[in-house]
């Protein structure tokens, strides 16, 4: 546990990312425990252990071993801002005697609990804590809580493997991919450079696009570049091999269960990965995205849901084909792949993601303009020689979504935050007017710069009403226009409507709360969207 | 009517016609230590310790009207009985004491228990009514002796020299540059000041103190003179166009929030050092059990919070609204003034 606990509190001290790749590399290197080293991997790639012990036993029991009560416990977090630290901080000190374990022994142990009962699981959980160093017991901690985030971005992760192992970062990539866990799977298994038809659920990293940083590229020649929707769905990665299908969301979680529908696709004759938007789709027209997340939400679906709310898989690129990976392959090419095997498609699930041509940038952007009535969120740009890329990459596809709605709104309630804004007030209520009251209608917590917040922060500290645990109700004064991709009908909401995706863009300082907008204005809003 | 109230301007004793650490301007003001948010200027009449008379002068003007106490010295005021007692927070801190008609209530300022090895220790004063700071006023706030962070810290000071790099602090000119320039190793490079903090330390050597000379970081110094050294510096001075002559360099804070990583990680610094010139969780506690204290005020930090955990452990706390929060962003500007 501890050479993990170093490795973490060194990637902590420094900002640089050479430093951190090096970090992780050497890590690799001298840690001789494969299991630790899988578990490293997996941890920093967003792969975490299954939670045994829930969040409220593990306040309860570290206030009672401190002695404070459970209260002094709460409002300390709320502004330390992270649970696993807290504790860290607050357990008294213990006379460390037992040797601790490896921290794959810890993880894999914890697991083990999952029908214990409590009384096992404290005994568990305090042992740990009294074996530990501070530092230890806050990884630990992220460990049991599966809130694991450290600053190792993937990249960083898949540079040190691939100075570890010599072998290139996009092959790496590649492996990382996909259902393999530490418990199960060994490094040479995962690690597998020469048969990588192993495993023939495994999906290739997806390419993402940047936002066109700015409009007048010139760059942007219908000669060289086709557009496409940016549909309002859920990027997937659809894989038939070997008479199986099998969906990848794009965070790389298995969802082929939630989305029976694409199991016809087993009787296709040819093999394919695809890479495509899984969307709500009825009598011929995408549905709103809010009906798609009903799906989501279910691991089986029943027939009445999926009669419903039926999904189909807008395909927008071929990645492999029949046991060929032509992701080299430039973009026109795969196209005209992708087109062969929609013809020979059965069953009506896939759809085929239509090209835009233009003629101009400037026409594209009225073709741009359109994208609400094809319940899409903009366009997509792609390079018609482009190849397809691992990862986030600059150059060969670019994303260019239609303007945000906006909307002036009043701050009345704040929270502090997580993370790096521990004990600042970073999370927001706002509300619009109804008459001569506010009315609470959406939450945003991006958008503000450190500064910003510093500046709310003391606002709140001299404005406050009345507080509610952690939130503080505050007085009705300042002013912030709001930005979001959507607006639907809620039963749920007190305001009856819900936005997608708010965040603050930016302050207006020159507004009072009298010139906020009202709550009709956004109705209207709705029904022009629709 | 009792001893002290609190009004807009600041703590104010009405019998005595006197205000401690005020925020306006008043006639009289009692000054517990000379960080700028206690002590402000524009008052008729100042009255301190001794020792933070030199550098009240220096920061507020040569010219203000000011009383030098010695600890322990009891002036008279209209019937009160004033006295100064040592808060260890910096150099020339004190608890103000005031007595009238045999009720004692003292005032704590700012405070630690810990002996920083420069200031005189925090002595305790029984009292009827403690008036206590509680900046780290959270169960989570709890230091090591500060040996052990000197050790990490010139453990730091020693890689970085191995690195071939020099090694910045981030510290306020007044209290955790002197806590700092006296208890590192100086064995194991040079150590440089910034102007700002040499002027403080020579006006502390003017009046006794044996303050460690810096050297002087002059324009024509060459990059190379710096190698694997410490430089001690404001932190107005970090990120400015200063720090380009010290070539490669790693800097750090050290200050009690350091001990969250969040807020470590917003300052973007690369180290952060857990030590503070205020008293922990811990230290506040035992500070406030010892005076004896049934009646406590809660200020400058956490105070509902901490008011809340005195009145279950039988104290009777309240809490005082003070102009100076004592909140983490500005207190770090204080001790720190750190750039956002």
């Amino acid at each position: 546990m501890k050479r993990f606990t170093s490795l973490l509190l060194a990637i902590d001290q420094t900002t640089s990312t050479s430093t951190k790749t090096e970090l992780i590399a050497q890590y690799l290197q001298e840690e001789s425990l494969e299991k630790n080293k899988l578990w490293t991997i997996a941890l920093f790639t967003g792969k975490k252990p299954q939670r045994t012990v829930n969040t409220t036993l593990l306040r309860k029991w570290c206030a009672a071993e401190a002695n404070i009560p459970l209260w002094l416990f709460e409002h300390t977090y709320h502004i330390i801002g992270d649970l696993a630290e807290t504790i860290s901080l607050i357990l008294p000190e213990y006379n460390i005697t037992s040797t601790s374990k490896s921290m794959s022994e810890w993880i894999e142990e914890m697991m083990a609990l999952k029908n214990a009962d409590e009384e096992e699981k404290q005994i568990f959980i305090i042992n740990a804590w009294k074996s530990m160093d501070r530092p230890s017991i806050w990884v630990f901690n992220k460990l049991v809580t599966g809130g694991f985030r450290v600053g190792v971005a993937k990249n960083i992760l898949i540079k040190a493997l691939s100075m570890f192992t010599g072998q290139d970062p996009t092959k790496i990539a590649y492996h990382l991919t996909g259902n393999w866990t530490p418990l199960k799977t060994t490094w040479s298994e995962l690690f597998n450079f020469q048969d990588i038809t192993s495993d023939h659920s495994k999906p290739f990293p997806f390419y993402l696009a940047h936002a066109l940083p700015n409009e007048n590229i010139p760059d942007i020649d219908p000669q060289i570049w086709v557009a496409e929707w940016k549909w309002d769905g859920i990027r997937g990665q659809l894989i038939k091999r070997k008479g199986e299908v099998y969906l990848w969301s794009r965070g790389e979680e298995l969802i082929t269960d939630k989305f029976p529908e694409f199991q016809r696709l087993t009787s296709m004759h040819d093999d394919f990965v695809l890479d495509g938007e899984i969307v709500a789709w009825k009598m011929e027209k995408p549905m709103d995205f809010q009906k798609l997340q009903t799906r989501i939400g279910r691991k089986n679906p029943g027939k009445k849901i999926m009669s419903d709310i039926p999904v189909k898989f807008i395909a927008y690129d071929l990645l492999e084909v029949n046991g060929v990976d032509i992701r080299l392959k430039s973009f026109e090419e795969r196209r005209l792949l992708l087109e062969k095997i929609y013809e020979s498609c059965i069953g009506e699930v896939l759809k085929l993601s239509p090209l835009i041509h233009f003629e101009s940038i400037e026409t594209l952007k009225e073709v741009r303009n359109e994208s609400k009535n094809y319940q899409a969120e903009g366009l997509m740009l792609k390079r018609k020689t482009g190849i397809y890329h691992s990862g986030r990459k600059t150059g060969d596809m670019w994303k260019w979504k239609v303007d945000p709605f906006t909307i002036d709104a009043v701050l009345i309630y704040a929270q502090r935050g997580h993370g790096r804004r521990a004990n600042l007030f970073s999370d927001f209520t706002f509300a619009l007017w109804d008459g001569d009251r506010l009315l609470p209608f959406a939450k945003a917590y991006s958008g503000l710069s450190d500064n910003e917040m510093k500046e709310i922060t003391t606002f709140v500290r001299n404005n406050t009403i009345e507080t509610f645990g952690p939130v503080s109700s505050v007085n009705p004064k300042l002013v912030f226009e709001l930005a979001f991709e959507g607006i639907s009908n809620s039963t749920r909401h007190k305001s009856g409507i819900a936005v997608r995706f708010p965040r603050i863009s930016r302050w207006r300082k020159d507004k009072n709360p009298e010139d906020a907008d009202t709550l009709k204005h956004i109705k209207e809003l709705l029904s022009d969207s629709e | 009517m009792p001893l002290l109230e609190f009004s807009e301007k600041g703590i104010y004793c009405s019998q005595a016609d006197c205000f401690i650490d005020p925020w306006r301007p008043v006639k009289k003001a009692l000054i517990t230590h000379a960080h700028s948010d206690h002590a402000r200027s524009g008052h008729t009449q100042y009255i301190a310790t001794k020792d933070s008379v030199p550098v009240l002068k220096h920061r507020l003007g040569s010219f203000i009207n000011i009383l030098g106490l010695n600890y322990g010295e009891k002036i008279l005021i209209n019937g009160v009985s004033v006295s100064f007692h040592p808060a260890g927070h910096i150099i020339g801190s004190a608890q103000i004491r005031l007595e009238y008609k045999g009720e004692i209530w003292v005032v704590s300022g700012d405070y630690k228990l810990e002996h920083d090895g420069i200031s005189i220790p925090f002595e305790t004063v029984k009292c009827h009514t403690f008036i206590t700071e509680s900046t780290f006023g959270l169960p989570s706030f709890r230091w090591q002796q500060q040996k052990t962070v000197f050790d990490e810290i010139n453990n730091w000071w020693n890689k970085n020299k191995e690195e071939g790099k020099v090694s910045i602090i981030a510290a306020y000119s007044l209290g955790k540059a002197q806590r700092i320039i006296q208890n590192i190793d100086p064995s194991i490079g040079n150590i440089y000041t910034h102007g700002a903090i040499e002027n403080t330390h020579e006006v502390l050597r003017r009046q006794g103190y044996n303050i460690k000379q810096g050297l002087k970081v002059e324009n024509h110094t060459k990059q190379d003179d710096f190698q694997g050294s410490m430089i001690l510096a404001p932190p107005s001075a970090i990120g400015s166009a200063w720090t380009k002559k010290f070539g490669q360099y790693e800097e750090a804070i050290v200050s009690g929030w350091m001990a969250v990583r969040g807020i470590r990680r917003r300052r973007n610094t690369e180290r952060g050092f857990v030590l503070s010139d205020h008293a922990d969780w811990d230290g506040l506690n035992m500070a406030i059990k010892n005076t004896g204290a049934e009646k406590v005020y809660v200020t400058h930090g956490y105070s509902e919070i901490f008011a809340r955990w005195l009145t279950e452990q039988g104290y009777d706390a309240g809490v005082v609204k003070t102009e100076f929060t004592g909140d983490e962003e500005t207190d770090l500007q204080q001790e720190n003034q750190v750039p956002v």
